[in-house]
Parts: structure tokens; sequence; C-alpha cells
């Protein structure tokens, strides 16, 4: 059966505990990784790890984190993600929020981008198959 | 003085797990300083031990091509402070590998009881950014012969494992026999 919106909260809440040293209460829907709890890059290894161990989950890198459309010329222009750009991004993240970042898409407030809710939302769709 | 933190490997399956052995010895100068009149080996080296064990099982799996970097120690418990005359085991077993990095799990072993338990996160950098030479690919495998790698490592299909050419070449150059 697969695990409830709550259930798959908790678990990624504690996923995010164990990989940050951060306190219960500091992982809200709302948080973001990078902003809120301090999640540096080596951190999201170690997030990805705990997350396909939790749920039994494969997580492919590029789908979490679409380095090669952010390095991509024909995507991004003067550290700005272009619209095709976004609309790609929209399709390779449908898990993520990008309302924000598309009013200003600058591709070093990119690693900003994902919240608490996002992950939980991508990790919902991989278990949901 | 040298930087290494094992003495020796007792068992190494490539990409899978690795166990190496330290001997505490009251001749080593740090055990003097950490609590004087109380010499231990401080729990910062058992953690550089443990990661020198998992950076080598990490590294081997793409045939020492990556430069290996610990990037995080993600959690370290200490349950006992090794003393003079006593000898770790640490049990390094790889838990996800990926291109860019991984992850190992440690368990420190002072005969059948735990002494500590680690989780480690390497990256692993490409040549894009290896800025410069940290070995000679000839210092390196004499690092690795001095730790007895070779004399236990066994491949994904159980047989011996292979020395990457590269080093072997470098070895020879380095001898003089290129």
């Amino acid at each position: 059966m697969a695990p409830s919106d709550s259930e798959i909260f908790d678990k990624v809440r504690q996923a995010l505990i164990d990989a940050l040293g951060v306190e219960d209460d500091e992982v809200t829907a709302e948080a973001t990784l990078v902003g809120d709890l301090g999640a540096e890059s080596i951190d999201f290894l170690d997030i990805v790890f705990r997350l396909e161990k939790t749920f039994g989950i494969d997580i492919p890198r590029a789908e979490l984190f679409p380095e090669d459309i952010l390095t991509n010329s024909n995507f991004v222009h003067n550290g700005r993600v272009t619209e095709t750009g976004v609309a790609e991004l929209k399709k390779r993240m449908p898990f993520a929020d990008l309302s924000n970042f598309e009013e200003n898409p600058l591709v070093q407030e990119f690693g900003n981008l994902l919240t608490v809710k996002d992950m939980c939302r991508y990790v919902r769709g991989k278990v949901a198959g | 003085m040298r930087w290494f933190w094992i003495d020796r490997f007792v068992e190494f399956q490539s990409g899978r797990r690795a166990v190496a052995i330290k001997c505490v010895s009251l001749g080593e100068p740090h055990l003097h300083d950490y609590f004087p009149g109380f010499p231990v080996q401080p729990p910062s080296l058992v953690v550089e031990g443990i990661a020198q064990t998992g950076g080598i099982l990490v590294g081997e799996y793409y045939g020492f091509s990556n430069r290996v970097v610990l990037a995080k120690i993600s959690s370290a418990k200490f349950y006992a402070l090794p003393r003079p005359g006593d000898q770790l085991r640490y049990e390094l077993t790889i838990e996800s590998i990926q291109q860019d990095g991984s992850m190992c799990r440690g368990v420190s072993y002072l005969g059948d009881k735990m002494q500590a338990e680690v989780e480690l996160c390497f990256a692993h950098l490409n040549e894009r950014n290896q800025s410069r030479e940290l070995y000679s690919p000839a210092g390196f495998l004499r690092m690795l012969r001095a730790f007895g790698l070779y004399d236990v490592a066994i491949d994904a299909n159980g047989q011996p494992a292979v020395i990457p050419q590269y080093l072997l070449d470098a070895e020879r150059q380095d001898l003089g026999h290129a």
C-alpha cells in the first residue's frame, strides 16, 4: 500500500533531520532546503541516499538537479534561464513549484528553490510508480 | 610522519566492503598529548582511519581515476577509547555509490565489541577540479602496497583485483624500468 502524505512527510522530515542535523520544528513544508535548512551541495548526496533507502526508490540525480539544463546555452542567457529553459525545467521537475523562480529566473538562485513540500511531492510521484 | 591511520587491509571486496586494522602503540607521539597521562587513540583519528579505509574502497571502484575526498561525516558515535596495545578493526561498507559521490558506513571494533560507528559521505572529484596532484601515481601505488591492499583485494567476481595499468606503468618508470 502506498504511504499516506503524512507518512511521506514524516519520513522526508526524518531524512532531513538526519542528513542536515536540524531540529524537528525547523523542517516545515515550506522550508527551503538550502536557504532555511542550510543544505550544502554535498548534503544532497546524503539526502538522496536516505530517501532511496527509506522509500526503496531510485533517484536519478538529473531529476532533482537538472544541471544539464542550467549549463546549456540554449536555455540560459546572461545568467538567466530563458522562457524555453523554464518550460524545460517545469517538464523535468513537475513536483517543484517554480512560480517564485519564474519571476526572476537567475541560475544562481536555482539552488535555493526546492522546499520540503517539493521533496515530498517528488517522493510521492516515485512511490506511486 | 606519514598520515596513515590504518596499518593493513585484511579484507577487500571491490565495490562492496573493506576491512582494515590499526594497531595502537604507545610509540605514537599523539597518544601522549590528547589526555596527558591517559594515552588513548583520539576519536578524530579513528574517524580518519575509517575514512582512509572507505576512501580507498570507493576510489578502487573507479580504478582510482577520481580524487576521493571526505566531504562529510554524517554521524559518528563512540563507545570506547582505544588504548595502547589495542588493535582496531575498521569494517567499511559502501551504502551508495554514484559517479560524483558515495556514502559509506564504517564500524570500528575492539575485539568483538563495537568501538565506534560512523557514516561518511565522499565526494568524487574528476579531472576538471583536480588542479594539482596530491600523490604521484608511483607513490600512491607504493602506499597501497604498504597497506597490503592487493594481497587481499578481490574483484566483483571473487578473482584477485587487478592493479590499474597506469599505476603499474608509473611504478615501473619510477624504478627506472621504463
